[in-house]
């Protein structure tokens, strides 16, 4: 058996077997659902109904129903695509590159990390699907032979990269979720007594029996899935950078985009995982599996990413001075003195400055401090996607045409709605699914336990 | 002679590891066996030989890419060339840097699914499909290794049965088969 240092931290906290891992993490599953929950779930679906309600409006009036104009095309549909892409980005790629590295905290967050991910592509999905206008076309994005030619979708195009990027990121996400929970769900099947309950585990469980041989192929599997959605990851979000850097409007024609989009969704998607956490451990009592320590180095990878982002938005300010263009300088100048340097200021404090307060070691092992700055963050990273699509494209060339944005009910509607979408799907998630990889849990407790930590140490 | 089956049930990783050492050294096929994780060296204890699913996801994968070259090729130099923003539509080669997302993305894509279905089909797991571990305990906290008397041909059933004793179990039920 392998031994871990006695210096580092115990990842599962209090005297836990295995079968205690099985019985905390199955039972509130069997248990009825608790008040809370049920209660939380009412408000969610109320507002997903809500969003719901406004994209048939959309889909029925057209897409006039925003608050777009001539000047500025992409407003809050696109920002709200982006900030969503951006957390979604984020599940799939934390779970794989913990995978590669060997971070054993990775068990406790991976599984929630990668619910968060599928939920939110699909919120992020919405956006640019019915700014399509006729939905019902949504399919010409696909090479299909067809009755105008064949006319074939432009692959010299950034916009088509995406559609590939994002189906191509959603689906292999989808498969390496549902591989992880194959076996936990033979888990819960096998522990359920209810026949009805019983019956949906065993289907969902695809039959899995734990052979020697299921394993050898289920870590090769895994393996090799965390090895392509690490590339597949990073590529995603570069290539939804590119529907901006492969323009030729100041602000946007950067090379500088595709690293720095990455690295705020890997700040963003951290902070939401933070989120969706610090909630659960407390209302499904995982406090001895999902701790401080788990806290403390999530908050850690939001220094460092945060920080990317900062020296990212100083970069782009000294390059546009530097470049002597000065449309290009004045771009950037609009963004923090002009009609929204509100919100250029929202995204700097929020994104930049805040975060830098987990550099106090109190701050970031405090769980309500780190809870609202999580919440910050979110906020900032939703700003600094309005900042670079709105503020970039609000005065052009011709100051004649210049324009600024003002959201309408239904842009409002319909992002207030995908959060209340996205918390219904995840709320779901928490009640029928295992929220934890529960066997994989299980081949570190005797490296990280706690009990086992402090049994080795007497040797 | 009808054939039997030991389910030798251990209630700890390191106990299974070491039964199925002391076994095997002894001479016992083991044929399987269920645990609810995967329990690290005991693949080469009980000659179980390494996966080549990785092989098949490459091979999956570079079938991806060609079938995205072929596919950027016949779309947009081939059939219906248009001028995009200057880039050159005659000729593949020249306009192939702006085909390397979609390339990437689509080997990634045959790749993933192809290694995916492979696993879930080799391993006879399916929507719908029965489970065959003999104990439920096994997805819980226990360990369960298979031998039959089939595979063990040269020894009778009392002295397996003797042999399995020697190693610290939890629990030993035979049956017939």
């Amino acid at each position: 058996m392998l031994k871990e240092a006695s210096i580092r931290q115990p990842l599962i906290l209090g005297h836990k077997t295995y079968h205690d891992i099985t019985k905390d993490i199955c039972g509130p599953i069997e248990g009825p659902a608790p008040r809370e929950w049920k209660i939380a779930i009412t408000i969610a679906a109320v507002i997903a109904i809500y969003g719901l309600s406004c994209i048939a409006y959309l889909v029925a009036t057209g897409i006039g129903a925003w608050g777009l104009n001539k000047t500025v095309g992409w407003a809050w549909d696109i920002t709200n695509f982006v900030w969503w892409v951006g957390i979604g980005h984020a599940g799939t790629l934390i779970s794989a590159v913990l995978l590669l590295f060997r971070q054993r905290w990775r068990m406790a967050i991976n599984r929630s990390a990668e619910a968060m991910t599928i939920f939110a592509v699909i919120m992020a999905a919405i956006f640019p699907v019915f700014h399509m206008g006729r939905v019902w076309m949504a399919y010409w994005t696909l090479p299909l032979p067809n009755q105008f030619g064949s006319l074939w979708p432009n692959f010299n195009s950034a916009l088509m990269w995406d559609v590939f990027a994002i189906s191509t990121y959603f689906s292999v996400s989808l498969v390496f979720w549902y591989i992880g929970l194959i076996p936990d769900f033979a888990t819960i099947r096998d522990r359920m007594v209810k026949p009805g309950m019983k019956r949906f585990y065993s289907i969902l469980s695809f039959g899995w029996s734990g052979r020697a041989k299921n394993w050898t192929r289920f870590e090769e599997v895994s393996l090799v899935l965390a090895g392509i959605a690490t590339p597949l990851g990073f590529s995603g979000h570069s290539i939804v950078s590119m529907d901006f850097a492969t323009s030729v409007v100041p602000g946007w024609h950067t090379t500088i985009f595709p690293p720095y989009f990455v690295s705020g969704a890997i700040f963003s998607g951290f902070a939401m995982v933070l989120t969706l956490l610090l909630i659960m451990r407390k209302t499904m009592r995982l406090e001895s599996y999902i701790h401080v320590k788990h806290v403390e180095y999530m908050n850690i990878v939001i220094i460092v990413t945060g920080s990317i982002v900062g020296v990212a938005y100083l970069t782009e300010l000294f390059i546009s001075w530097y470049s002597g263009v000065e449309y290009e300088a004045y771009a950037f100048i609009n963004r923090f003195s002009g009609p929204y340097s509100w919100s250029y200021w929202m995204m700097m404090t929020c994104n930049v400055i805040s975060p830098q307060l987990f550099w106090f070691k109190k701050i970031r092992t405090n769980l309500a401090a780190t809870f609202v700055l999580s919440i910050v963050v979110n906020i900032g990273m939703w700003f600094e996607r309005f900042v670079i699509i709105v503020t970039s494209i609000h005065r052009d060339y011709v100051p004649g045409a210049w324009g600024e944005f003002h959201p309408s009910g239904i842009d409002i509607g319909m992002f207030i709605g995908t959060i209340g979408i996205f918390f219904t799907l995840f709320l779901l998630f928490a009640r029928y699914f295992p929220v934890l990889a529960l066997n994989e849990l299980k081949t570190i407790l005797k490296m990280s336990g706690e009990s086992y930590k402090k049994e080795a140490e007497k040797h | 002679m009808a054939n039997k089956v030991f389910h030798v049930m251990y209630d700890d990783d390191q106990k299974l590891m070491d039964g199925a050492r002391a076994l095997v050294a002894k001479g016992i096929r083991v044929k399987d066996v269920f645990s609810p994780f995967p329990v690290h060296g005991l693949d080469p204890v009980i000659g179980v030989k390494r996966t080549r699913l990785a092989i098949a996801s490459f091979m999956y994968a570079s079938t991806g890419t060609a079938l995205a070259i072929l596919g950027t090729w016949y779309f947009m130099i081939h059939d219906w060339p248009m001028n995009i923003g200057g880039k050159p539509s005659f000729s593949w080669i020249e306009n192939a840097p702006a085909f390397v997302p979609i390339i990437f993305e689509f080997s990634v894509f045959c790749g993933a699914h192809g290694m995916v279905l492979t696993y879930l089909l080799r391993n006879g797991t399916l929507p719908g499909m029965p489970a065959s571990n003999p104990d439920p305990r096994t997805t819980d906290d226990k360990f369960v290794m298979e031998i039959t008397t089939e595979q063990n041909g040269g020894m009778s059933e009392s002295d397996i049965e003797a042999l399995i004793n020697t190693t610290d179990v939890y629990e030993l039920s035979i049956k017939n088969y």
